[in-house]
């Protein structure tokens, strides 16, 4: 299933409505690099909310689209971990790192606007 | 009396049993007399009772009145148990007893014991009834034993169980109490851990911890371990695993009050302690996690 992709200003928002195969997470990690630029985003927010499994891949797949959109020129925020997943994805040794993490959407577009708005006035 | 089983295969058996027998009576009819000789002597047997347990200085954690009252109702369960041959009752009355005198320290040897005591007062009541008939005897304690082992049994079992329930529901309450998480500033949490922390606890404590960052939606919590005195490899790992596993809800942990062993376990262990975020005691835990969240306390005076 895909997952869409939406423009909100400065900042891409992905949310994943439901369980992704690692085929959707490769999709989705070619669409957000693409988007990053042509939408000329500053930010990428990743929203995982209704995920209750994280397995090796997708967290390891996160962290490139993470690391490849830095190197697009923007932030990438995953938001909205639950407790559970969380503590079960550290005990698998997958622990994101370099990335950053939010609570949920506003703490992702809160911590986006905050690292913005000390370098862009616009924002 | 001639048989009145109707099943061909017991009358078979018990004609041949009862060879010399002048009289056979089913198992039925006989567990009626024992009820009914139980029944007769109630007051006398029940004294005799009490007055073991007092002897062998059971249930000394209770008045003679106590006893008395609780041996009566005891009594008249267990002969109706074995009447009935129904342990429903006499399994509920036994948990109600040990609900009551769990709390007053009767421990399970006197519950256990005086079952025992009744059924052996009992037997000897029994023994002496029929002593001039052995085998009259020998099948009334037929009938008898299953049934007064069924109950000892069932008031033994439901007695622990009821002692293990409560165990639990103290263990429950013990570690709900001892792992609170505090809200000291809006998206501040603090979570104080005082005594030893086991894995069970450890996990219990990152489980409330972190449904405690969602709810209250917390950037920023202080663990402080100054209350413990020493951790294992396990739970020392386990700390570490909260610490980034509240990362990903984006919240920053900074752990307070090691103590020199603890902090030597976490070296020896060696985690990278460059995403552990401490700092010597809770007071500048609590004055980081402000800074962090962009808060500065000053005097009223200096403020003004």
């Amino acid at each position: 299933m895909d997952v869409p992709i939406l423009k909100q200003g400065y900042f891409l928002i992905a949310t994943v409505q439901s369980a992704l195969t690692d085929s959707d997470l490769l999709q989705l990690r070619s669409a957000l690099v693409q988007r990053v630029v042509r939408c000329r985003s500053r930010g990428v927010i990743v929203d995982v909310t209704s995920l209750d499994v994280m397995d090796s891949f997708a967290s390891r797949t996160l962290r490139d689209i993470a690391q490849m959109v830095r190197l697009r020129g923007a932030k990438m925020v995953i938001v909205g971990i639950q407790p559970e997943v969380a503590f079960a994805m550290v005990q698998l040794g997958l622990k994101l790192e370099n990335v950053t993490t939010a609570l949920d959407l506003e703490e992702g577009l809160v911590h986006l606007n905050q690292e913005f708005s000390s370098t862009d006035k616009r924002l | 009396m001639a048989p009145t089983n109707s099943n061909p295969g017991n009358t078979q058996i018990e004609e041949e049993y009862s060879g010399s027998l002048r009289q056979v009576k089913p198992t039925s009819l006989l567990l009626g007399e024992l009820v009914a000789h139980l029944r007769q002597h109630r007051t006398q047997l029940r004294e005799e009772w009490a007055r073991r347990i007092t002897e062998a200085q059971l249930l000394t954690a209770m008045t003679k009145q106590e006893i008395f009252a609780e041996t009566t109702s005891v009594y008249d369960n267990y002969v109706e148990a074995l009447e009935t041959g129904t342990l429903e009752a006499i399994q509920a009355y036994a948990r109600n007893l040990s609900e009551r005198i769990i709390p007053r320290g009767v421990e399970t040897h006197e519950v256990v014991g005086i079952v025992l005591l009744l059924r052996d007062v009992l037997a000897r009541s029994l023994f002496a009834k029929y002593q001039s008939d052995f085998d009259m005897l020998s099948r009334i304690l037929d009938s008898y034993e299953p049934a007064a082992n069924r109950i000892a049994n069932t008031v033994a079992v439901g007695f622990v169980q009821e002692r293990e329930r409560i165990i639990r529901e103290q263990q429950e309450a013990i570690r709900e109490l001892s792992t609170p998480v505090l809200q000291v500033r809006e998206r501040l949490l603090i979570l104080p851990i005082i005594g030893v922390i086991d894995p069970q606890r450890a996990r219990q404590l990152t489980e409330q911890l972190l449904r405690g960052i969602r709810t209250n939606r917390a950037k920023v919590v202080v663990i402080d371990i100054t209350g413990v005195a020493a951790i294992d490899a396990s739970v020392a790992n386990h700390l570490v695993q909260t610490v980034e596993a509240s990362r990903l809800l984006g919240a920053t942990v900074i752990v307070t009050g090691l103590s020199p062993e603890i902090a030597q376990t976490i070296v020896n262990i060696g985690v990278d302690l460059g995403k552990m975020n401490t700092v010597g005691d809770l007071q500048g835990g609590i004055e980081q996690a402000e800074r962090l969240l962009g808060y500065r306390v000053l005097p009223l005076a200096e403020a003004s």
